[in-house]
């Protein structure tokens, strides 16, 4: 394999209901220093229904072009759909590295293209770095977070790789930035399209985003369900979100869209509450990279201790409403 | 109808343990077992089987203790068992495992749906379903909580994030499922004796699929590991293991107004 033909950073801009999604932000973030090592150009791959107005937010997050497939079969995200726009691109324009944010589209979409193009991925990963000559070092956590692997891919190209939401920091959106947009019509096969969409049911009761929370409130076991009305009260006095451990979604206390960690989400707030969360290493792999954490429990052997910036050994039911009437006088000298 | 199920072997990882040394995995001791996602899929597999009768066939890859798990599959209602065991498949990445997986369906012929658990817990990577579609050239419906047959169809809930799907295909296709979703069975006593008494796995070697062995183990991976470890913890902060409630939540207040978050 020709290794000089492949060139330059594509990015998956995943878009829903024609909104472009964060994550697509920070991986043009991530793309940019890329690209600007390798001394290449990055490109936004744009894909979906009413998504052409959205061109120029990617060119502000970084993109040198972007590359906008508009069409109404792609309303809805299919598979089918989404790998044959998004290879009909990369087969033409080959490059070296293409990164997919690894959401539940992304990850679905993918390991699809990356097998249509016979070439490697990597999942997942948090941590990439790049030599000059292009080379794509893919870090991702495997074994329940226990284990990081370094992967390559030293013989096939494109180097591909999804990247979790949330760990690559998107740059300050520059809107006199310029860039290109390119339209592209795809000439879909609409044979291999097998897959029908019958029904859609979107979920009424709106969970905010705890990966955008600034203040994450988040709750283990320790909290139970017996003392959550407190957290939620400290929650609600700091204008903070509330999160859990996957134990507090098991046993139906939180909703699943609030778990932290491996099989939830990861995410970096401002100040990071651990109440009553002993910290498995599945945990902490979702939340170790908060700027600051704050951590109460009753163990003080608890391995949240080790990532903790503050660390409290002592009983959330009596921390926690000495911490509210503290926050609210705080508050109120501040009024 | 023809059902194959993909199932994997797995060290349970809520039970590892890493050397500190030398950043490797400590598989002493670790439990094996069937990787939770595949056991959701084959419980999709045979609630179909137990509703419209189906002949389900499950596959695994891996070494001759990887039996193990097709013994169970029995035992919950398994009608055949295939292991893929030959050290050409050894040090496959996800591309590789696709290739073999695609092999041996292609092998098995007849078949109308290929069921798989979304991910392996060891790996964590969801991409062998996707791929082994692609291989395959059928379609995939991927994080499917429940599959049903309706006027020659597959009827398939899919859970993503904030809404629910409901997609249909015709077979043959690939349905990756969603372990926290279904609620699998347990092995029966009848189950278990019929597993013992009657059933046997049968061993495949690379020869024996239709496939390219080029696009097999080491060799068919694009993808290498250059090197693992133990994951780097952030340094520990202050921990106060000797302050009282209101003394402990004074330090916090008194951290957020530092850090001007109030």
């Amino acid at each position: 394999m020709d290794f000089s033909e492949y060139k330059n950073v594509y990015v998956f801009a995943e878009a829903r209901d024609g909104n472009v999604q964060d994550v697509a932000l920070q991986l043009l973030g991530k793309g940019r220093e890329i690209a600007d090592k390798t001394h290449s150009s990055l490109h936004a791959i744009l894909v979906g229904y009413d998504v052409k107005k959205e061109a120029q937010k990617l060119i502000a997050a970084g993109a040198d072009e972007v590359l906008v497939v508009d069409d109404k079969l792609l309303e809805e995200y299919v598979t089918e759909q989404y790998v044959q726009a998004v290879y009909h691109i990369v087969s033409e324009r080959k490059p070296n590295i293409i990164l997919v944010g690894a959401t539940s589209i992304g990850r679905d979409l993918a390991p699809r293209l990356s097998a249509r193009l016979r070439t490697g991925l990597t999942a997942d990963c948090t941590k990439l770095e790049v030599e000059e000559d292009g080379s794509l070092f893919m870090t991702r956590p495997a074994f329940g977070g226990n284990l990081m692997a370094t992967i390559v891919s030293p013989r096939h190209r494109p180097q591909m790789s999804t990247v979790r939401p949330g760990v690559m920091a998107k740059l300050p959106a520059d809107p006199k930035r310029k860039g290109k947009v390119t339209e592209i019509k795809v000439p879909f096969d609409v044979e291999k399209m097998a897959v029908k969409v019958a029904k859609v049911v979107k979920e009424t009761i709106k969970v905010e985003k705890i990966e955008d929370a600034k203040i994450l409130v988040s709750v283990g076991r320790g909290v139970g369900r017996e003392n959550l009305p407190l957290a939620k009260e400290l929650a609600e006095v700091l204008g903070a979100t509330l999160s859990g451990s996957r134990a507090m979604v098991d046993a139906g206390i939180i909703e699943p869209a609030r778990q932290v960690g491996q099989t939830g989400k990861t995410v970096r707030p401002n100040v990071y509450f651990a109440l009553g969360i002993s910290g498995a290493i599945q945990h902490l792999a979702g939340m170790d990279e908060s700027e600051f954490i704050v951590a109460v429990n009753k163990d003080k052997y608890a391995p949240i201790f080790k990532v903790a910036d503050l660390g409290i050994v002592g009983d959330v039911k009596q921390v926690l409403p000495v911490l509210i009437e503290e926050v609210k006088k705080i508050l109120a000298t501040k009024a | 109808m023809k059902i194959i199920c993909c199932l994997k072997q797995v060290p349970d990882t809520t039970e590892i343990k890493i050397d500190p040394v030398k950043g490797t995995l400590i598989r002493e001791g670790v439990p094996s077992i069937m990787n939770p996602d595949d056991k959701a899929g084959l419980e999709v597999a045979l609630r179909l089987k137990d509703k419209y009768g189906a002949e389900v066939t499950v596959l695994s890859m891996g070494p001759m203790q990887a039996t193990e798990v097709i013994k169970e599959a029995f035992a919950m209602g398994a009608d055949r068992g295939i292991l893929l065991s030959d050290f050409k498949f050894a040090g496959a990445d996800t591309l590789a495992t696709s290739s073999a997986i695609s092999g041996a369906v292609r092998a098995l012929k007849d078949y109308d749906l290929l069921i798989m658990g979304r991910q392996a817990i060891d790996g964590d990577t969801a991409q062998v379903g996707p791929e082994t579609a692609e291989l395959l050239d059928i379609p995939q419906i991927s994080y499917a909580k429940s599959v049903d047959f309706v006027k020659g169809e597959f009827v398939v809930e899919r859970k993503v994030e904030d809404r629910t799907y409901t997609l249909k295909a015709k077979g043959p296709l690939v349905v990756t499922v969603l372990g926290d979703q279904v609620e699998p069975r347990y092995m029966t006593v009848e189950g278990i004796l019929r597993a013992v008494q009657e059933k046997e796995v049968e061993i495949w070697n690379a020869s024996q699929i239709d496939v390219d062995p080029e696009s097999l183990g080491l060799k068919g991976s694009p993808t290498q590991v250059k090197q693992s470890f133990g994951k780097q913890l952030k340094s520990a902060g202050v921990t106060h293991d000797n302050v009282d409630a209101a003394a402990g939540a004074k330090l916090i207040a008194d951290a957020l107004v530092e850090k001007h978050i109030l």
